[in-house]
């Protein structure tokens, strides 16, 4: 297994409030020591590899940190602590600002939610697809038409639409223009941020399928980000459960929604309907979360609304423990593995 | 139609002008949902179930017209309903569930004085205990610190919570009817479980029917005891969830069904359904709208659709069916081995 990107103990912590400006700080100096500002924890302290040609999976929900992490990757933004490594490349480094020009902006591409609202709208599909092209790659002229064209078709977008504008487009074929622009440029690693939530059924499975062939031709790793787990379930191969800026379960995809173990993952898993009842008894999540900013770390991200909840739960915050290929943080993690002390 | 239900649809036809031409959104949808019943209207984007709420609410864009149907609540006709006399039964007796609550929602007003506004204007509650009866509302929604929530405006509060608040607004006056149009979309699973729940119970407990709109088949099945299949502005299949998912009828409701994610245990085993919606604009639309993309289709898919017996269990709009519970070869597959 080669490893594609190695992050190793991100972070990313928002000041809360506005940063103070130079008043303020003034201020704060002369009226006692320097106070630390409040920080929401978007992500903490996270670590993960994507090997080459490997599907990972990316679940949770809203306000987990997902995108957050996310963005941190694909360069957008910088992050606050922490390794981001592609190849033998150390991607934090280099400040997102200067990324934009950088010669391996082209190896992470990433395809975004919503494909009619993230082209832009006064450019056809030609334009959208070029213009990566255009910027990382200097394609000019007939080479570049030509590269747009062989994108297009391996995307399955008829020739004939590239000529049109997102809102002549249906939400398969703008689907179909976001991820052309994404692969046009050979990236190593796609960031797919829930490709089809805006999506209907019968639509979304052709685009799934799309992605599978794509991956297998051009030998790409996806970083695939979703809170549609039956979906998550039938393209990846590795799922990392966030909760609160933390990774609280890591593991094989299949396994992880047979068996599993974190209390938030079974809690999710419970919920996703399905067309067949099991007739496995209902497991519901009560309250909200926990506050991001600035939580205690020595209290569980997932207490008060985790089922379980002991005294323990409270004092310690559970690690990230390793059980075979699988990783949980819960200090109960061993009573839901398949055989106890099976696994080492 | 039938004296128990609580909303019997019949023949409702809607249009649309726009610049390009007049959009037949909906034409001859009939259903009806009974008293306490609670039913799922299921359908890609386009199908008409979004319409079809608003037609029977008489919100529809200005540019719709219901050009022929009636919506029987009870005794009084909704859709030939003078606008005093509508907006009487609504809140009171109908009330809806927007998609998007924190869209929905008044943004300059505390979630607490827009449910009193509903109290008072339909539920015959003085202004002066209004208040009061709105934190009692909230309570029993299931959010905490009610007391102190009421006073928060709808951006304060997370998408769950605004849903919650939605949710006591259109059971703030016990309605006999509740329209809940696509009501856990953009929430999380969890989320979503928690709200379904919550309408399921509140409903149970008031003997509430609801119409529960969504493009989710599965959760459609979880929740409803009878599932109407939509398309392109058609109803194609109306029948008890069991029967529907074990033995669809429609070739559409097939397709749709085995392009679920749940059904399939590989990528690959998921089906997709060939070509798209027919333009609605069309004024060559075959009376099958979804005859262009059949695989069924054969010479009589030209007539004008069969009419179901006024009684029918289990409706299906097509000429040529799949084989019914007593014949032929079970085409979706029983649970895989997931349930283990």
């Amino acid at each position: 297994m080669t490893v594609l990107l190695d992050v190793a103990e991100f972070s990313k912590l928002y000041p809360v409030g506005g940063v103070p400006g130079p008043l303020a700080r003034l201020k704060r100096r002369f009226s006692g020591g320097p106070e630390k500002l409040p920080k929401v924890h978007a992500v903490d302290d996270v670590s993960f590899v994507v090997a080459k040609g490997e599907t990972v999976g990316l679940v949770g929900e809203s306000g987990c940190g997902k995108s957050t992490l996310v963005r941190a990757l694909t360069r957008l933004i910088d992050a606050s602590d922490g390794s981001v490594k592609l190849g033998t490349r150390e991607l934090s480094l280099t400040p997102a600002r200067l990324f934009a020009s950088d010669p391996d902006r082209a190896r992470i591409q990433m395809v975004f939610q919503d494909a009619g609202e993230s082209v832009n709208p006064r450019f056809t599909g030609f334009d959208a697809i070029a213009d990566p092209l255009r910027r990382l790659r200097k394609l000019r002229g007939n080479a570049l038409r030509e590269r747009v064209e062989t994108v297009a078709s391996q995307c399955g977008l008829p020739l004939q639409l590239l000529t049109r504008f997102p809102h002549q487009l249906s939400g398969g074929q703008r689907a179909r223009v976001g991820i052309a622009r994404a692969i046009a440029v050979e990236p190593d690693l796609l960031v797919l941020d829930e490709p089809t939530a805006a999506l209907d059924v019968s639509v979304q499975v052709v685009i799934l399928q799309l992605l599978q062939r794509l991956k297998k031709e051009l030998g790409m790793s996806y970083l695939f980000v979703s809170h549609d787990l039956s979906v998550v379930r039938l393209i990846c191969d590795r799922v990392l459960v966030m909760y609160l800026g933390k990774i609280v379960e890591s593991g094989p995809a299949a396994e992880v929604f047979e068996h599993p173990l974190h209390p938030y993952t079974q809690a999710l898993v419970a919920a996703v309907p399905r067309l067949h009842e099991d007739g496995s008894p209902p497991l519901r999540l009560s309250g909200e979360p926990r506050s991001p900013i600035d939580p205690d770390p020595n209290v569980c991200r997932f207490y008060g609304r985790c089922p379980r909840g002991t005294d323990a739960c409270k004092t310690t915050m559970p690690a990230l423990r390793r059980f075979g290929d699988r990783q949980v943080a819960c200090h109960f993690a061993e009573e839901f593995l398949p055989q106890p002390g099976a696994l080492s | 139609m039938n004296a128990a239900a609580a909303l019997s649809v019949e023949g409702l036809s809607v249009e649309f002008r726009t610049r390009s031409g007049i959009v037949r959104a909906l034409e001859n949808v009939s259903f009806s949902v009974d008293k306490g019943e609670t039913i799922a209207l299921v359908g890609e984007s386009g199908s008409g179930k979004s319409v079809t709420a608003y037609a029977v609410m008489g919100i529809l864009d200005p540019a719709g017209r219901v050009t022929a149907g009636r919506a029987m609540l009870g005794g009084l006709d909704l859709l030939a309903a003078k606008p005093s006399q509508l907006a009487d039964v609504r809140g009171r007796e109908i009330a809806m569930i927007f998609q998007n609550p924190r869209t929905a929602l008044n943004p300059i007003r505390t979630v607490g004085r827009q449910i009193a506004d509903v109290l008072i204007r339909h539920g015959n509650v003085p202004r002066r205990e209004a208040p009061a009866q709105a934190i009692e509302m909230l309570r029993s929604v299931g959010i905490t610190d009610p007391a102190r929530r009421a006073n928060a405006y709808p951006f304060e509060m997370s998408g769950g919570m605004c849903q919650r608040v939605m949710i006591a607004i259109a059971l703030a006056a016990k309605p006999t009817l509740l329209i809940a149009d696509e009501p856990t979309t953009g929430l999380d699973v969890t989320t979503q479980a928690v709200i379904m729940d919550l309408v399921g119970d509140l409903a149970g407990q008031m003997g509430m029917a609801t119409i529960f709109i969504t493009h989710d088949l599965a959760l459609a099945g979880q929740r409803s005891a009878r599932i109407v299949v939509m398309h392109a502005g058609h109803v194609v299949e109306n029948a008890p969830t069991k029967e529907l998912f074990a033995q669809p009828r429609h070739p559409y409701t097939a397709e749709l069904i085995a392009a679920t994610p749940d059904a399939a245990a590989s990528l690959d085993a998921l089906a997709s359904i060939p070509g798209s919606l027919p333009d609605l604009r069309r004024a060559d639309l075959p009376p099958c709208r979804y005859s262009e993309r059949c695989p069924r289709k054969n010479a009589l898919c030209a007539q004008p659709l069969p009419q179901p017996a006024p009684d029918a269990r289990h409706v299906v709009a097509c000429w040529n069916p799949l084989p019914g519970p007593t014949a032929g070869p079970r085409l979706v597959s029983a649970p895989t081995e997931s349930a283990a």
